[in-house]
């Protein structure tokens, strides 16, 4: 935008400010919602993790003015690290699979020269897993790898396993599904945005390579990737905001317990545990905690994207 | 390119809030559905009763209103209390009419805790709420119950205040008292059910394995937990299941310890839960039982015929309504269905399960509140038909007696045998002095921590840690044992 009207000329300047006034009315309904739903919130929340604030069955305890402690707390007992660990490495066995196919099939459907069939089928249902809600979709698998369960039934049935294996029960297991989940909602998305990355490469690029005598693997790997590379930055920073957050599934398929010793509990799902004692201290820590690695990693987005645009 | 991307962007920000709206909407839309229902009722009742008489007919409301969690309490209510009539016949949560008052049940889902949020939120609003709006009785549960009968918070009214007397609680059973007891030994809640339980075995395994199905050799065998243990060793040998998942024996334990589970601030875990997961391991790791939760298809696996379980723990609504279809219904392949099950006590007595009356202070229909828990929970002939028409175990020893005696009270899921002899005795021997308002979270979070160990995943302590760091998130104030 700024460089549009930069280089307007001066004459009309003027009145594309008149018209400028529409823009802020129009912008009233969001600003209104933003600074009602999330500012004033927001606001709130990082006043209240300075308090000692919790429901003790039908008493109010506090709020008590207790400074720092809840953030001491919170880091102490050394549970905000370990549970940063397992959203981590549970956001890493997914995103890692979820991109790699995501770029070949992204790879594969921009690939003129292949001439794919039913490609419009394919993106469709590759992007299907996203529409299903998360937790619909971790009590299915819930359901399929229960003791009795179908994939249990399955493999007994093959003679892989004598007894039913108990995904839940095991550490690898449960957090191998969750990421595993995770990668069948989200490579589709991935791949969208791929694509649309893909073909934003200037096609004549591909060709002159091709003519030069570069094998198509060579192509992926010396033009496509180099040139991808804002949008996989975009994908790589947007995916761990999202992963940061990442709730929604864990907690289903292990009914909030984040067992086996809660080593698949997520930062969010210890957030939803103060929602019990109604605990607005320590959640609110938390939450401003989330907030600050949240928003440098906006940031980074902000200063990839904001230089992108200068070259262009 | 980017003209679009903004535009798809503008349209996506649009929408998640055109999303978020519609869903704060339609939340509170369903919150709030029953009360304004409730609601209308009341304001063109309180108009009626502010125009006309409103000094001479009682200086008691018009209006009642219950919350509930489910149509339990309703439907005893339409069908046992002399003189309710229904809106809704066919739906009792539509509440209905007592003489002139209107009664108005509040329906909240027990799922995740909303209904004890919904009961927070009124009874919090009920110094300021209109007359007609305040909570007049509301229904709580075992586990949650001391949250509401404790003295300090005072929202239950004792119930020597409403001019219920020792006496005409005096067939009760005392375990039913002692939940609903605050500290000062005031009685602030009475129910109708006695949910005591025992030991319900599958009869083709125990004459296969102990040579017997007859209750009192049965119960020979699963006399005290050395016993029940032994026993699990013969089923191990027949290829069984002693029972079907190690939450199934945790009530027994757990409702027979000798203190508190919180002392003094601090988290104690008593030697008889210790005891159950020093058992539990064993049986865990031997394959007699498993780590399954309650109520998933695991658990009732057994249920079906033939079964590998030896024995499930349960009252009387569990044989009548979870086990499958009694024999007079459609055949469903279930050890219910063919008689195929029997009761005997068990190692120890314990109750599971029940829903009690409370009277919310600042009530205003006060000798309306006090009829209908006289009524409900008191009256022989009341309990009498709640027993044989719903199959409730009810809370007066006198029917039970009753019932125990005659052929009224044979149960065909049993194979006709007569269970309120022993549930009556079990109910006996129920001791609920121990109860406290932390036991929800500590009952639930040692079961679920202590899975760690039964899996292997964790050392004992280790589990204890995570059981200590689970009840400190829900209750800040506490602090573990040493």
């Amino acid at each position: 935008m700024a460089d549009r009207t930069a280089a307007a000329p001066k004459a009309r300047t003027k009145s594309i400010k008149r018209y400028n006034k529409y823009g802020y009315i129009f912008l009233i309904p969001f600003a209104a919602a933003f600074i009602i739903f999330q500012l004033i919130p927001l606001v709130q929340t990082v006043y209240n993790s300075f308090f000692e604030n919790y429901k003790s069955g039908l008493k109010m305890i506090g709020p008590n003015f207790i400074g720092l402690d809840n953030y001491k707390t919170l880091f102490a007992s050394g549970d905000f690290l370990i549970y940063f660990k397992n959203t981590m490495i549970m956001w890493v066995m997914g995103f890692i699979p979820q991109m790699a196919v995501a770029l070949l099939l992204a790879a594969w459907f921009t690939d003129v020269s292949l001439r794919l069939k039913g490609q419009r089928f394919f993106k469709t249902v590759i992007y299907m897993p996203n529409l299903i809600m998360a937790s619909a979709f971790a009590l299915l698998f819930f359901t399929l790898f229960s003791d009795n369960g179908p994939v249990n039934s399955f493999m007994i049935q093959l003679g892989l396993i004598s007894k039913p294996y108990q995904f839940l029960a095991h550490i690898g297991s449960t957090r191998w599904l969750i990421a595993f989940m995770n990668f069948l909602m989200w490579f589709g998305n991935t791949t969208i945005l791929l694509m649309a990355g893909m073909m934003g490469i200037d096609t004549s690029l591909f060709e002159a390579a091709e003519v030069d005598g570069a094998t198509s693997t060579q192509i992926f790997w010396r033009i496509t990737m180099p040139l991808l590379r804002p949008i996989t930055v975009y994908v790589l920073i947007t995916s761990l905001i999202g992963g940061l957050q990442m709730f929604d599934v864990p907690q289903i398929l292990t009914d909030g317990s984040g067992d086996p010793m809660r080593s698949s509990m997520t930062l969010i799902m210890y957030l939803n545990k103060h929602l019990y004692s109604k605990n607005y201290g320590m959640a609110g820590a938390l939450s401003v905690i989330l907030l600050i690695i949240t928003g440098i990693l906006s940031l980074i987005v902000f200063k990839f994207t904001a230089s992108k645009q200068v070259e262009s | 390119m980017r003209n679009r991307g903004k535009k798809i962007l503008a349209l996506g920000v649009a929408a998640a809030m055109a999303f978020s709206m519609a869903a704060c909407g339609s939340t509170s839309d369903t919150s709030q559905s029953s009360d304004t229902s409730a609601s209308t009722d009341t304001s063109s009742t309180s108009t009626d009763t502010s125009a006309s008489t409103d000094t001479s007919s009682a200086d008691e409301g018009k209006v009642l209103n219950i919350c509930v969690w489910n149509n339990e309490f309703p439907n005893r209510m339409k069908d046992h209390y002399p003189g309710f009539e229904a809106a809704d016949p066919e739906d009792s949560t539509k509440g209905g009419k007592i003489g002139d008052v209107t009664v108005n049940f509040i329906v909240t889902d027990n799922q995740g805790g909303q209904y004890q949020t919904k009961l927070d939120e009124k009874l919090g609003a009920q110094d300021s709420a209109a007359a007609d709006d305040k909570v007049d009785m509301f229904l709580v549960e075992a586990d949650y119950a001391r949250k509401y009968v404790d003295a300090d918070a005072n929202v239950a009214m004792p119930l020597e205040d409403l001019g219920i007397t020792a006496d005409d609680l005096s067939k009760q059973y005392k375990y039913t008292q002692d939940i609903v007891s605050d500290a000062n030994g005031k009685i602030r809640g009475t129910s109708w059910q006695a949910c005591s339980a025992g030991l319900i075995y599958n009869r083709a395994i125990a004459k296969q394995v102990l040579g017997s199905d007859d209750p009192t050799a049965v119960q020979e065998a699963v006399k005290d937990w050395a016993t029940f243990n032994e026993t699990a060793e013969k089923m191990k040998a027949a290829n069984y299941k002693m029972t079907s998942t190690v939450g199934d024996t945790f009530r027994v334990y757990s409702n027979n310890i000798s203190g508190p589970w919180v002392q003094d601030g601090k988290i104690v875990v008593d030697p008889n839960c210790k005891q159950w997961v020093d058992d539990s391991k064993k049986l865990v790791d031997e394959g007699l039982t498993t780590t399954n939760d309650l109520w998933t298809d695991e658990w009732k696996a057994g249920f079906q015929a033939p079964g590998d379980v030896f024995c499930y723990f349960g009252p009387a609504w569990l044989i009548n309504f979870s086990m499958g279809n009694d024999p007079s219904k459609e055949d469903d392949g279930s050890i219910a269905h063919a008689g195929g099950w029997g009761l005997c006590n068990g190692p120890q007595g314990y109750y599971w399960g029940g829903s009690w009356i409370c009277a919310a202070v600042g009530t205003d229909n006060a000798s309306l509140v006090k009829d209908i828990m006289l009524k409900m929970t008191t009256d022989n002939d009341v309990m009498k038909s709640i027993a044989t028409a719903d199959s409730d175990c009810v809370n007066n020893k006198e029917v039970l007696a009753e019932l125990a005696s005659s052929d009224e009270g044979n149960n065909a899921v049993l194979g006709g045998q007569n269970p309120y002899q022993q549930l009556a005795d079990g109910a006996e021997k129920v001791d609920m002095s121990n109860t406290t308002q932390y036991d929800q979270a500590c009952v639930e979070d040692f079961q679920s921590s202590m899975m760690n160990y039964f899996n292997g995943n964790a050392t004992y302590d280790e589990a204890l840690q995570q059981f200590y760091k689970s009840v400190m998130e829900k209750h800040p104030e506490l602090t573990p044992a040493e």
